[in-house]
């Protein structure tokens, strides 16, 4: 059971997408757990074949919990898994420490698996009862329903935002309690960023337009390669840098709640591919078909509050991280170019970091490489 | 295409973009963006939709035309009559 943020004690296991025997490769999506974030599923690191499955449907696990067994699979590198235990390689299990009650029934769910099969088939979800743990809808209950199972009432919600209320409400307090943060605040100019982006997009299409927020996120990935110690875990033995740049990029859900899936390796992508994979993820978080690794190893978390916005944002660093970095509403201002006064279109960009791991001078120098950055977008 | 066809396509589309609000009820003079709580992913995937489904070019100097669903239908009927 992957551990999906330092506030996830255990998960309940929804449906299996493959079954034993099957060949498997990394990113395949074997899996679904519904946990605090929602349904997710579980993508796999290792290459192998399925032996047999440990864990049942409806079963919630403490997190760490083997799932499977997976013959000839090597054992996954820790540092590209970080924190997280995902469905490890071929050995022994460990018997679970304890296992929990699979939670009281609330709201019903769906599953992504079945989500998507709804749509292909053009099933409502409205009028279906699910048979998945806590009555989420699973693929069982659409193909019941696909081959004239029947409706019967229903009130399917894909999010319990209450649970992820206390998600969020446990992982901020967490944080608060034991970080200790510090806050930086600069004045960034967009004028070149903003041109340059205005030149590219008029001879694209709009499925290949670009949006200032890859222009951030490209420039944060960038100048963490030159400060390290914003891009990591702070842990019991202290900090321990990111084995990659994974940006977690805060994605406000409708109706309520946030998550921030990561964008790994994001120091690597090309402009066009971040936008491509920002764009993916935002879909996704609209629609619930999230994937445990991109939720499980962010390894700093970028919120940008957007156009209809307040200008500055001071985050709550997500534990085990030990830093965020918040860019504001873009806004038009006076501005002093050279003794004269001049309107420029201006972001704020802050950073709120953990003491424990840097201080505000190396803090400094990390959004002045952000600023930087964002003066030669053309580079980006 | 009739103005209320275009109208259609663009309630149709702000409906798979915020599907728990009902779009055919928007007051056609509202900010979009703030009625429907839209932000510039969405915005884009609007414009994304609505140029590959109607077959012109939305350049984005003209994303303000976009603003309400009334300026939308005049923009929208306008570029349909350039290409047509």
């Amino acid at each position: 059971m992957p551990s999906l943020g330092a506030d996830m004690e255990a998960g309940t296991l929804v449906e299996w997408l493959k079954r034993p025997g099957d060949r498997i490769k990394r990113g395949d999506i074997v899996a679904v757990v519904e946990t605090q974030k929602g349904a997710i599923e579980v993508d796999i690191f290792e290459e192998g074949v399925i032996e047999r499955w440990l864990v049942e449907p409806g079963t919630t696990v403490p997190v760490g919990t083997p799932l499977a067994l997976i013959a000839g699979a090597q054992p996954a590198p820790a540092a590209k898994v970080s924190e997280v235990a995902a469905i490890p390689a071929a050995q022994v299990p460990v018997a679970p420490s304890r296992v929990e009650q699979p939670p009281a029934a609330g709201p019903a769910r769906v599953s992504p698996a079945a989500r998507r099969l709804a749509a292909n088939r053009g099933i409502a979800l409205d009028g279906l009862t699910g048979s998945g743990p806590g009555g989420a809808i699973v693929s069982a209950d659409i193909e019941r329903a696909a081959t004239g199972g029947g409706p019967r009432p229903a009130a399917p919600k894909r999010l319990d935002l209450a649970e992820m209320r206390r998600a969020i409400a446990a992982a901020m307090a967490h944080s608060k309690r034991e970080i200790p943060h510090y806050y930086l605040c600069t004045t960034i100019e967009l004028t070149r960023s903003l041109a340059w982006l205005q030149e590219t997009n008029a001879t694209r299409p709009p499925a290949q337009r670009l949006l200032l927020a890859a222009l951030l996120l490209k420039a944060v990935a960038r100048a963490l390669g030159e400060a390290p110690e914003f891009n990591g875990f702070f842990t019991a033995e202290g900090f321990k840098p990111g084995a990659g740049i994974h940006i977690g990029t805060a994605i406000a859900i409708r109706g309520g709640g946030l998550v921030a899936p990561a964008i790994r390796d994001a120091d690597k992508l090309s402009l066009d591919e971040l936008m491509a994979q920002l764009r993916d993820l935002v879909a996704r978080v609209r629609c619930g078909a999230l994937r445990s690794s991109e939720l499980s190893d962010p390894t700093i978390t970028v919120t940008n509050l957007g156009e209809r916005s307040v200008e500055t944002v001071f985050g709550v660093i997500y534990p085990p991280q030990v830093a965020l970095v918040g860019f504001g509403m873009p806004v038009e201002r006076p501005w002093a170019v050279a003794g004269e006064v001049v309107a420029r279109r201006l972001i704020t960009a802050t950073l709120a970091a953990d003491h424990r791991a840097s201080d505000g001078h190396r803090g400094a120098q990390f959004l002045a490489l952000i600023d930087q950055r964002l003066q030669s977008p053309e580079a980006l | 295409m009739t103005r209320d066809d275009v109208t259609a396509v663009l309630i149709d589309e702000l409906g798979r973009i915020a599907p728990e609000t009902d779009a055919s009820r928007l007051d056609p003079n509202a900010e979009l963006r703030d009625e429907l709580d839209i932000d510039s992913m969405d915005f884009l995937n609007l414009v994304t939709a609505l140029a590959e489904r109607l077959i012109i070019d939305i350049p984005e100097t003209d994303y303000p035309k976009l603003a309400t669903l009334s300026d939308a239908a005049d923009y929208l009927v306008q570029r349909l009559g350039v290409a047509a």
